[in-house]
């Protein structure tokens, strides 16, 4: 069954994500289509997220279609304690669908319980953020041709992380090995472990991060963020100690890509941009086709 | 005086349900799931009694009163290994054991506080993702909730 929605990638099956791919790369090809003709996209930030709203809006420009929305809570009735119901419930009449990023989890599916149009989540709290699973599996069958039998590493904040947590559920399809390389305050929480375990799959746990990394296909990095830690000294003394430098890619697989959802802080030293193994900015271009592939997949626009 | 009369009857039902191996911790609970407060016959609560399996146990004896499978399996999240008699006659007709449920709506409370559930009124679902370890995963926020730290309304 399709989905109206797009709430959780765990509501895909394989056949759905490669649907989107596949458009995707389509749209990669060929990215200015005029498709959303007369069609109004709402883009509901609840709170800030410049590029994940510039990516989408940048998608719906590129299909032709119009867009209206807020960037942050501040400037909509929400601040006059509106609730999500109502407010997606009002929203639902102006518009044909409804992209939202709310700090509050499962805000998402609760709105597309009560939205007559489909509603895509940008992003809810710590939970689910699909889109940017979908354009990281994009970035990786492109990069390696293959989602199937890959070598992945996560490094940095595996605790707190909802890409690596969103990713690790879409990637545990494709017989994946994984590398979770954090502090002990950000390793992998055991619900992730307990998953893996019970699909049979393969997974290491390292604290070091230095020559580990040459058989991986794919790293993928993440911010460590100062306020994840509960004593400032750990952070200041872990904080170097996850970082990608540009002479430790020397001895990596030649296929290998670095990844990051970004916006990046100083975990990838700005080196590694000029390194072809680096591979973060055009994972963001890509996050433009996959969006344009999702929305005119839910809206129906492709077949 | 003889010590007889000191004592508490507690007669046997005529007709009913007998709940039995409910865990005295859960006693309220229990009666909270299975709205024990609106029910008009007769009641008899008993808590704290010795149990080899369970450490301290409660018991609850129901006078005509009898509960379809759905609305008994509730009570399974917090008195998992709880027993059904039910009477007829002053006899045990049938003997029933709980099941968790695979789903459950209403009943418990999301544990996660930055839940939407616990931000605007919505009814709570989940899915059952350990019956032997009672756990829950929101239908909403995803995130798994524990025995130990679930709420029941």
């Amino acid at each position: 069954m399709e989905n109206k929605h797009l709430i959780s990638i765990t509501d895909y099956s394989k056949e759905e994500i490669f649907k989107i791919l596949d458009l995707a790369a389509e749209f990669e090809k060929n990215p200015n289509q005029n498709l959303l003709n007369n069609k109004v996209i709402a883009t509901l930030f609840f709170e800030p997220s410049t590029r994940t709203r510039l990516s989408f809006e940048s998608a719906i420009s590129r299909l032709g279609g119009k867009f209206i929305g807020f960037t942050e809570a501040g400037s909509s009735s929400v601040s006059k304690g509106e609730s999500v119901k109502d407010t997606i419930m009002t929203v639902a009449n102006y518009s044909d669908m409804i992209i939202m990023r709310h700090p509050i989890e499962g805000s998402a599916r609760w709105a597309s319980e009560v939205s007559g149009v489909p509603v895509v989540n940008a992003g809810d709290g710590a939970n689910q953020h699909p889109t940017q699973t979908l354009l990281d599996l994009y970035s990786i069958r492109k990069t390696q041709g293959t989602l199937d039998n890959l070598n992945v590493y996560f490094v940095g904040d595996l605790k707190y992380g909802r890409t690596v947590h969103s990713l690790l559920q879409a990637m545990s399809m494709f017989n994946t090995t994984f590398n979770f390389i954090s502090p002990e305050e950000l390793k992998i929480p055991d619900e992730y472990k307990l998953f893996l375990d019970k699909k049979g799959l393969k997974y290491y746990e390292h604290r070091d991060f230095s020559d580990i990394i040459s058989h991986a296909d794919i790293i993928y990095m993440t911010r460590i963020q100062r306020e994840r830690f509960s004593d400032p000294m750990e952070y200041e003394k872990t904080k170097n100690s996850y970082v990608l430098k540009n002479n430790m890619l020397e001895n990596t697989k030649p296929n290998m890509k670095v990844l990051h959802p970004l916006p990046r802080v100083n975990e990838i030293h700005t080196s590694v941009d000029e390194n072809e193994k680096a591979y973060y900015f055009t994972q963001a271009l890509n996050g433009v086709y996959t969006r344009q592939a999702i929305i005119t997949h839910i809206l129906g626009l492709k077949k | 005086m003889e010590m007889q009369d000191k004592k508490l009857q507690v007669s046997a039902i005529k007709n009913g349900t007998v709940i039995d191996h409910i865990p005295a911790s859960s006693l309220f609970k229990v009666i909270n799931i299975l709205g024990l407060g609106k029910i008009k016959t007769q009641m008899t609560f008993g808590s704290n009694f010795e149990s080899k399996k369970l450490g301290l146990k409660a018991i609850i004896k129901l006078a005509d009163v009898f509960f379809v499978d759905d609305d008994i399996n509730k009570i399974a999240l917090v008195a998992p290994e709880a027993k059904l008699n039910i009477i007829k006659d002053y006899k045990v007709v049938e003997k029933k054991v709980v099941e968790v449920p695979d789903n459950i709506k209403g009943i418990a409370k999301c544990g996660n506080p930055k839940c939407i559930t616990n931000h605007e009124s919505i009814v709570p679902k989940f899915t059952v993702v350990n019956k032997k370890k009672v756990a829950i995963k929101c239908h909403y926020c995803e995130k798994i909730t524990d025995s130990e730290h679930m709420e029941i309304f």
